[in-house]
């Protein structure tokens, strides 16, 4: 039985890796994604525009300009004269936030009465607005704070906050571990329920059916070769994530690779459920494709699974994806045990008995 | 080269082709009823507000200082505060995620508070591998934590100096809803599945079946083809396009300020682009299997994360920026959420729509070139 499926993995590995062209597509695109994605994947906010209206004349708005200017997240200072330019700079794209000094502002501040600034936000980016809004809060605070403390003795208390496990808020270190997930499971789902598409497209899948080869060691031997060439992809990521962008891996490569093998089982099982059901490759692909990008998309990569509806959040459950790229942050970033893997271990296990034993019935269902 | 148009003949090749795609139940589904589900899941699901973080909360000093503290606290609507007794007990729910962050309020706290020229540190622990959640734990905290500040120096009957004070304004989208452009984003890559991996497969699927030869060998001309291949797509992304637009606007309630006439401008040239790139990828590749590949790779991926529709492109280095200029679904992304939110603001509509006619222009003349009229 074990040459069988054997003899089944290397045909299997064979169609994969047979020509160049095919060969390119398994290797080259995980490169450009390793090299491109962590840059581009962040919610921070850097080198952007600020645009400044100034209808006050005082020194105070023009301390405040400077200091504006060199703070980071603002490489861009845009100097704007009137009410029309800012409404242009908004509407154009051309500044992501316009500070307004009202004509009283630098008089208001001598006088110790409260002066107001306005500022005006994009809202078509209102998470990165807040996030700038954030910046010149800071910038303002410190500047009361330094007019106060001229004048007053120190603060009663203060905030201390530490960020752990991240101590930057560095985004590359969260994107890359779920970058290790997310490419796993383009090649499982792809590479299991297209190559059993194509067999039946082509008709040679009815061969293997009549076959002394059950359906599920014809299973095992679609499933395996997604493994490898999966848990290949993995690993590039993994050592470019240690080694070239210098993320810590904390946990334990054991179970990192233990409970990869549960989640490729897990994508396997959706994988052949779904060329279960489809007749050509076309079907296949777009199966593939409902399945995929709602769980990327719900996997607490893009935002937070805390932000969803709660119903939404128990559907979620379904998503192994979910799962998966809690643990590969928490083995790289928080250096978890088993113990604490568990609680999004299991739903792996349980996920992939599930699908595969729903897809052995469907695959029994054909041969009899 | 190319010779004029048999409108007959074109005819009977798209004939040919929408039955194809008729007959087959899994195109009308996602075509149709695809699109919804997903911007369903998408409406809902992606939501960059946070919505009450659970923060730990740790008192060691249990005076009635620090209880006024945890008051404020208690008060935040943006907080679920979720009381410990230690420290460790906080640091074991950090790390499993059960709490997003921690503050604990040292033993000496009310002690140093007291003491004229002491400063009592509030210690504030946030989770880093969640780091947008992170900032807005830091920023709640340091709200409630201002706000009691405040309230204690006016029982003392301290008045606080006047300080400068900032109002901000969301122009389009007053609440500040990342629904509100995250919506219009999403819809961009319903079509951008619905255009590039679509048409990924039909031409492979020609060359796979044999049957390419066999209309190669036939007096159909290249533009007829490759026509044949766009037009019944095209039919079909633009329907779901104006579904996604309806489901977005009457159903998910996100405002449309733009016209409809540059909504189906705009759409038109995003949707050839991106069956271009379908085609194209089809058309190089002839196999199907890998086609879906490359056409993942191309235009799914990029529309994800270089598209601007989750991520700030200025805020991306230098050279990934200028990856970006090549991507279709970038120009899409902004005049979508400018059509939606802001309305019709020309420059942006027309340098988008410039853009993507050129991508189209490129990647079909691409595909043309690549359709080779001879065997080999």
């Amino acid at each position: 039985m074990i040459s069988r499926i054997f003899t089944l993995v290397i045909k299997e590995l064979q169609a994969l890796l047979r020509d160049r062209q095919s060969r390119a597509l398994l290797i080259m695109p995980v490169f450009l994604q390793l090299a491109l994605f962590p840059f581009a994947a962040t919610l921070e906010v850097k080198n952007n525009t600020l645009a400044v209206f100034n209808e006050d004349n005082g020194r105070e708005s023009a301390e405040l300009m400077q200091r504006f200017s060199r703070a980071q997240a603002f490489t861009k200072l845009l100097t704007l004269h009137s009410e029309a330019e800012v409404r242009h700079a908004i509407d154009n794209q051309q500044a992501l936030i316009v500070i307004r000094f009202p004509q009283d502002f630098s008089r208001n501040v001598v006088a110790g009465r409260p002066a107001k600034i306005q500022a005006i936000l994009d809202g078509r980016r209102s998470n990165s607005g807040q996030i700038a809004l954030g910046y010149v809060q800071q910038i303002i605070n410190t500047y009361n704070d330094e007019r106060i403390d001229s004048r007053q003795e120190n603060a009663a208390s203060t905030l201390v906050v530490r960020y752990w496990f991240n101590p930057n808020l560095d985004y590359v270190w969260f994107i890359l571990p779920s970058l290790v997930a997310i490419i796993i499971t383009l090649t499982a789902l792809i590479v299991t329920a297209l190559s059993v598409a194509r067999e039946r497209e082509q008709g040679t899948f009815d061969q293997l059916l009549v076959s002394p080869l059950t359906p599920g060691m014809i299973m095992v031997g679609k499933t395996i070769p997604a493994m490898l060439v999966a848990m290949m992809q993995g690993t590039i990521i993994l050592l470019g994530a240690v080694f070239v962008y210098r993320i810590p891996f904390e946990g334990s490569l054991l179970l990192l690779y233990g409970s990869m093998i549960f989640y490729i089982l897990a994508l396997a099982g959706f994988g052949l459920l779904i060329s279960s059901i489809c007749a050509t490759q076309q079907q296949a692909f777009l199966g593939v494709f409902s399945f995929l990008v709602p769980a990327i998309l719900l996997s607490g990569y893009a935002s937070p699974i805390d932000n969803m509806p709660v119903w939404l959040q128990y559907l979620d459950w379904i998503n192994p994806l979910r799962h998966f790229i809690v643990i590969v942050k928490g083995l790289f970033l928080k250096d978890i045990g088993l113990v604490a893997l568990l609680p999004n271990l299991y739903p792996l296990l349980v996920i992939a008995v599930g699908t595969l034993g729903a897809s052995n019935w469907m695959f029994r269902k054909r041969l009899g | 080269m190319s010779a004029p148009i048999s409108f007959r003949r074109l005819r009977a090749l798209c004939r040919k082709e929408v039955w194809q795609i008729l007959r087959d139940p899994s195109s009308n589904l996602i075509a149709f009823v695809l699109p919804v589900v997903m911007l369903f899941i998408f409406g809902y699901g992606i939501n960059l507000d946070s919505s009450a973080v659970n923060l730990g909360l740790v008192l060691e000093d249990k005076s009635p200082e620090a209880r006024h503290f945890a008051d404020n606290l208690y008060g935040s609507p943006y907080l679920n505060v979720i009381a410990g007794q230690t420290r460790a007990e906080m640091e074991q729910a950090l790390t499993e995620g059960r709490v997003r962050g921690f503050v604990v309020v040292p033993v000496d706290f009310t002690e140093k508070l007291l003491r004229p020229n002491d400063t009592a540190p509030l210690l504030v622990v946030a989770d880093g591998s969640e780091p947008n959640t992170a900032s807005f734990v830091q920023n709640y905290v340091s709200g409630a934590w201002s706000g009691w500040m405040q309230q204690r120096a006016a029982e003392r009957g301290e008045t606080p100096p006047a300080g400068i004070s900032i109002e901000p304004r969301f122009w389009f989208n007053p609440s500040a809803e990342s629904r509100n452009y995250l919506i219009p984003g999403s819809i961009t890559i319903i079509m951008t599945v619905i255009g590039a991996l679509l048409t990924s497969l039909v031409v492979a699927r020609e060359w796979e079946r044999g049957t390419m030869e066999a209309l190669l060998a036939s007096p159909v001309t290249r533009t007829e083809l490759l026509l044949s291949k766009l037009l019944p797509y095209y039919a079909l992304g633009i329907i779901s396009l104006f579904l996604c637009v309806g489901v977005a606007v009457f159903i998910m309630h996100v405002p449309f300020r733009g016209s409809l006439l540059a909504l189906w401008g705009i759409g038109s040239l995003f949707l050839t682009s991106s069956l271009g790139v379908g085609l194209l990828m089809s058309t190089l590749l002839r196999n199907q299997f890998n086609a879906a590949q490359a056409a993942l790779n191309v235009a799914f991926l990029p529309a994800m994360m270089l598209s601007g529709f989750l991520f700030e492109i200025r805020s991306m280095p230098a050279v990934v920026q200028a990856i970006t200029y090549l991507m279709p679904a970038r120009y899409f992304v902004t005049a979508m959420q400018t059509l939606f939110q802001a309305g019709n603001v020309w420059p942006i509509l027309l340098s988008s729509g410039g853009y993507l006619a050129l991508a189209s222009i490129f990647f079909i003349g691409l595909t043309a070139l690549k359709t080779r009229r001879r065997l080999e």
